[in-house]
């Protein structure tokens, strides 16, 4: 059976005084019902970009869709007119967007903003669109849900703005949710509540979710799948458990050292990745991980690798892959 | 080099001294409430927010503390008191032994010099129509410090190799950077007056593991260096242990648990810290598969309705009558830390 989401060598490039950028080139992947995925990788390396496509919301120009298609369902997004996608947005796809002040109008209550939507999407009375409103805030943890719909965007702290958007896009119970970077301003225990929310719903309602997080606990810990992108591109992908035991990508391995982490003793020093991120107007002939990677030879610096598979789902995009797991220090 | 060898040397903070040396920062009965107000337009104050009710602290020089807790618990109003962004409501911010509120113009002037923020959002933190040259000089320009822009651009340039960037990039524009190297920037103008004292209110928060922790490193490098006092708010408790000499927890405007950071993350006695410690992810799926979640049942009280007793009875697994009834007071427990809670036995004593 096709997956729910099946996203195929999407390309997405932006005109910009110093060039053109190609934000997202050639990026496949699939998103299951009933699962989670997630997208992690550099910043600027195209994940909110290749989320944004999805409902066609790059603005154009600068934007250009440059090739790829988005199937939902089999029917491909990126063909629809825009009274066709804005039938999808919000209502099948929901979308939490990575930051929450410029995805709230400032200007309207809280209130006002997620009774509108459930009265457009759900076509609810306005008495049971606010009943909802309550019942959606204090499911992700907002206490005082009649009280804080009478306030304004400004008026909330950063995390609780954010759980608002959650609370909208959980409204219209989609069967694909699109999260950039949803817990990022929250602390750890709404976090976890939000996450294990949104888990739930995937389980219980086989509701897909497509996750963008810095956050490699959280990808470990929901996460069914993986999606690793540098410069435009998907370096490595695989199942959750088997990327993190053998990661096959020395980008992946030097994201793994560079965290932090709760259950190792405290006072080794951070190791991350050396040299900059990749300049997306001057991108190199080969691998864009070359110029950081120590693994790199000749060929590395002539053509980017193809996506490889490795055996259980896993696939890497790297020449060197047999000599990263055979242990070789990246 | 790094800031935890010599955070090792220290002799077990004391809660109110920091480590050990004398305080460059404190907060004595820290209260910030803000007006709600009820109506349409012009409506009177109906209630208020307790952002901040009660918080003691202090920070030790060149001492880096973390503060962490629950959204909206008043981390960054504390921070915001501490710029001078936002007045008391009632009791006092003292830094270098004055109280800020008591500054003239030109006192408090030279307060902004020494006391420099940065902020979660490298994005709309700086101003878009001016080039790294321009944001990194301008606190010179206005304190007169370097009222030359041959120099204030020399001056530029040397901060941003501080910062670990090129100089080449003096003349791009913050949309021509990655996020990385904007908060570069933002950290670079924040260190332009050489500061004493910097507030990072989720300064790495935005940024992808790899930058994290290149800022990371600088910071602790720049401490090292430059003898710089850090309060380091953030929701991310893996960067926050590493980072912090040591670390305090809020509860919806409260502090809970102040120790050092070994001790807070080993051996955490306050049920909220319990609870927080708990919900971190681990990034390792195997770890993830094995470990309890305690996730906090129930909802975070509100602010403006803040439960009697201790305020997080109402999610709190052990507490009883005496918790609904009364304030538990930020008790010293021994070995340096305080805890507000009525069941938080001794510490245990260290191995
Ligand atoms: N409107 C635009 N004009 C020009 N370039 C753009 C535009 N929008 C995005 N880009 C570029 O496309 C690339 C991918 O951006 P994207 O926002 O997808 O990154 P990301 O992976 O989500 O990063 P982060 O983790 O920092 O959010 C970046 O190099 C960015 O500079
Ligand atoms: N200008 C304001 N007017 C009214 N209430 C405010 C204002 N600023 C902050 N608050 C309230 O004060 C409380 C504390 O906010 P603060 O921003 O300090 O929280 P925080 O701990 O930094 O949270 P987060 O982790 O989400 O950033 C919140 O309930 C917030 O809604
Ligand atoms: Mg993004
Ligand atoms: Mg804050």
């Amino acid at each position: 059976m096709a997956a729910l989401l099946e996203i195929r060598d999407l390309g997405v490039e932006f005109r910009t005084p110093a060039g053109v950028v190609k934000a997202v080139n050639g990026v496949s992947f699939d998103v299951g019902r009933g699962e989670v995925v997630a997208l992690v990788g550099e910043s600027g390396s195209g994940k909110s970009v290749t989320a944004l496509s999805v409902l066609q919301l790059i603005a154009q120009p600068p934007g250009r869709i440059a090739g790829g298609r988005v199937l939902f369902e089999g029917c491909d997004l990126l063909a629809l007119d825009e009274a066709a996608i804005r039938h999808v947005r919000g209502r099948r796809i929901a979308m939490v967007f990575q930051e929450p002040m410029t995805s709230l109008n400032p200007v309207l209550s809280i209130g006002r903003q997620m009774t509108e939507a459930l009265r457009l999407h759900l076509g609810l009375s306005a008495a049971a669109a606010r009943q909802r409103a309550v019942a959606l805030l204090d499911q992700v943890g907002i206490a005082e849900p009649q009280r804080r719909l009478r306030q304004y965007p400004h008026q909330l702290s950063g995390g609780m703005r954010q759980r608002v958007m959650i609370a909208m896009a959980l409204s219209c119970e989609p069967e694909l949710i699109i999260a950039d970077e949803p817990t990022t301003a929250l602390d750890v225990t709404i976090q976890a509540q939000i996450l294990e929310i949104m888990q739930d719903l995937c389980r219980r309602l086989g509701v897909a979710l497509l996750i963008i997080t810095h956050n490699l606990g959280i990808v470990a810990r929901y996460a069914d799948r993986v999606n690793v992108m540098y410069a435009g591109r998907i370096v490595e992908s695989g199942p959750a458990a088997a990327l993190y035991r053998r990661p096959a990508h020395p980008y992946t391995v030097g994201l793994l050292n560079s965290v932090p982490r709760l259950d190792r003793p405290r006072g080794r020093p951070l190791e991350p990745i050396p040299g900059s991120p990749p300049d997306l107007h001057l991108l190199p002939a080969g691998c864009a991980f070359a110029p950081r990677c120590s693994l790199a030879e000749a060929p590395c610096r002539i053509a980017p690798p193809p996506l490889r598979a490795l055996g259980d789902g896993q696939a890497s995009a790297c020449f060197e892959v047999e000599r990263l797991l055979a242990g070789v220090p990246a | 080099m790094s800031g935890r060898a010599q955070a090792g040397q220290a002799p077990a903070g004391q809660v109110q001294a920091g480590r050990g040396g004398e305080a460059l920062v404190e907060l004595r009965q820290l209260r910030k409430y803000f007006p709600v107000r009820g109506g349409i337009l012009f409506g009177r104050t109906v209630s208020q927010v307790k952002a901040v009710d009660g918080v003691s602290l202090s920070i030790g020089r060149s001492e880096t503390l973390g503060l962490v807790g629950e959204s909206g618990c008043g981390k960054s109003t504390i921070g915001r008191c501490l710029l001078k962004l936002e007045a008391p409501s009632a009791g006092q911010v003292i830094f270098d032994g004055q109280d800020i509120a008591g500054l003239d113009r030109s006192a408090t002037k030279a307060l902004r010099r020494r006391v420099q923020a940065v902020f979660q959002d490298p994005y709309s933190s700086l101003n878009p129509r001016m080039t790294v040259a321009e944001i990194v000089g301008e606190p010179l320009l206005v304190h007169g410090v370097e009222p030359g822009a041959a120099g204030r651009r020399r001056r530029a340039g040397q901060l941003l190799e501080l910062c670990g960037l090129s100089a080449r990039l003096i003349d791009r524009y913050p949309h021509e950077m990655s996020g990385g190297q904007r908060q570069r920037v933002g950290i670079a103008r924040a260190l332009a007056l050489r500061p004493d004292f910097v507030v990072c209110d989720e300064a790495v928060s935005a940024l992808d593991v790899s930058i994290q922790a290149q800022i990371v490193r600088l910071l602790e490098d720049l401490r090292a260096e430059l003898g710089l006092t850090y309060l380091f708010i953030g929701h991310d408790l893996s960067v926050v242990r590493h980072i912090s000499h040591r670390v305090a927890v809020m509860y919806l405007g409260h502090l809970v648990e102040v120790a050092d950071t070994d001790s807070l993350f080993d051996d955490p006695r306050h049920p909220y810290t319990q609870a927080l410690l708990s919900a971190v992810p681990v990034p390792d799926p195997e770890v993830e598969r094995h470990r309890p979640r305690r996730i906090v049942e129930g909802e975070i009280p509100s602010p403006m309705n803040p439960p009697p007793g201790c305020v997080f009875h109402t999610r709190c697994p052990l507490a009883d009558e005496v918790c609904r009834r009364q304030v538990p007071a930020l008790e010293p427990l021994g070995a340096g830390r305080a805890v507000a809670c009525f069941k938080a036995g001794p510490a245990a004593v260290p191995a």
